[in-house]
């Protein structure tokens, strides 16, 4: 059982039929997450390969989370908030810049989260990829439309994750302050890995 | 005029193309495909970031006059035009599993008459330039659309592409664009046709500029991406 504070990264292998739950403590709070094959790293998360197998947009309870080769990585097997966002990506201070101007660039990001966390069982910038938010959301319209809007988890919701196979579970509780994700104040989020029964 | 090139149906193709250049893909028969990635020629880690292009101009789609962003927050090019107003952004590619119902065939039995998926061709191409799967990022999809409903449901919109539909992309840095006319991991049936890629001297274009302040500011990142 781990609590990782805003701003701070998470990574940890879940054995094959093993669990990992993330709670969302205080609600509202955005955990960018990373999978991938703990004996294949280029086996990884696909957001788009998930979204088009299962034929929608969001993930929640039954939503299995494909890698690049269409392996089930893990299935999403609980949660209590009832959708969460795969396309929107992780905040870096390069796409900050971008969206919100120059006088975010020096911001703390996702991004640099995941490299640092990452880099304690090699993943690095060439193994990033599209990553699920557990927590946010991200609606999609009929015309096309995309937007962050205001998260739909309150405090003590949560996901869980079942491995198919081991799995690297790479987190970055995020610490975006210039749009809704995290309710406008990041805060904590707890990570539970149980091995398999 | 600079290079012309007709990509077959179902081939895959590479080119390096300098900051500046205008790329105007056509099709050249009916419901055609291009599934499309991007790198930067002088730094192949900064790769086209589809999440971050959707989200900063705020679409579930591409299309003109959107800017096509990479990892590292640098617009890579702007869509300048196209006869069409949805490019696929979130299906990924083709895979063997979605060209299998068709027949998988080899080289041995039918030539060049084989099938080859979208993730087979891109990573042919890519493995030319010394990257392989871990280089493998989302992808568009010129030329298809998948519709959504407003619950998140997809549905790819059979015949979106016409015979003459075309798109036009501006180069903003030196970049190594990979592309596949494989079919859409959604299509029914195994039909790809042959794209026209066209290249040339860039004319200069505003609207991506005037379009959304973080599209602008992308065209800004790509002008000092190498100082």
């Amino acid at each position: 059982m781990t609590v990782v504070p805003a701003g701070e990264g998470f990574v940890g292998l879940v054995r094959a039929g093993g669990t990992v739950r993330i709670i969302d403590l205080e609600g509202n709070q955005a955990a960018d997450t990373l999978l991938y094959d703990a004996h294949d790293l280029d086996n990884r998360y696909s957001a788009f390969d998930t979204i088009r197998e299962q034929r929608s947009a969001y993930l929640t309870t039954g939503s299995q989370l494909l890698s690049t080769e269409l392996d089930v990585l893990m299935t999403l097997t609980a949660d209590t908030v009832g959708r969460h966002d795969t396309i929107g990506g992780a905040c870096s201070q390069e796409s900050n810049v971008l969206r919100y101007g120059e006088h975010t660039r020096h911001m703390h990001a996702c991004r640099e989260t995941f490299l640092r966390t990452g880099a304690q069982v090699g993943i690095g910038a060439r193994q990033l990829t599209h990553n699920i938010n557990f927590f946010m959301n991200v609606p999609v319209t009929s015309d096309g439309g995309l937007s962050f809007a205001d998260g739909l988890s309150s405090p003590g919701q949560y996901v869980e994750l079942t491995a198919e196979r081991d799995v690297f579970v790479l987190i970055s509780n995020c610490p975006q302050l210039n749009n809704p994700c995290n309710g406008w104040n990041p805060t904590p989020i707890q990570v539970v890995v149980r091995e398999p029964a | 005029m600079l290079v012309a090139h007709d990509v077959p149906g179902g081939a895959a193709w590479s080119v390096r193309v300098r900051a500046g250049r205008e790329l105007r893909c056509t099709a050249l028969g009916p419901d055609a495909n291009l599934s499309l990635l991007l790198l930067r020629a002088d730094d192949p880690l900064d790769r086209l970031n589809v999440p971050d292009t959707l989200k900063a101009q705020m679409s579930a789609c591409v299309r003109a006059p959107m800017v096509l962003m990479s990892d590292r927050g640098i617009g890579l090019a702007t869509v300048t035009g196209s006869s069409l107003d949805w490019h696929d952004a979130l299906c990924g590619h083709s895979t063997d599993v979605h060209v299998a119902p068709f027949g998988l065939t080899s080289y041995q039995d039918v030539r060049n008459e084989r099938r080859v998926s979208a993730r087979a061709g891109l990573l042919s191409e890519l493995r030319k330039h010394g990257r392989d799967r871990a280089d493998l990022h989302g992808s568009v999809n010129l030329f298809s659309k998948v519709a959504l409903d407003d619950s998140g449901g997809l549905a790819r919109v059979p015949g979106w592409s016409a015979e003459g539909d075309w798109v036009t992309l501006r180069s903003e840095v030196e970049l190594l664009v990979l592309m596949s006319t494989s079919i859409h991991p959604l299509a029914t049936t195994w039909a790809p046709p042959p794209v026209r890629v066209e290249i040339s001297e860039a004319p200069a274009d505003e609207s991506a500029r005037l379009f959304r302040d973080e599209s602008a500011r992308a065209l800004e990142q790509a002008a000092r991406a190498v100082v």
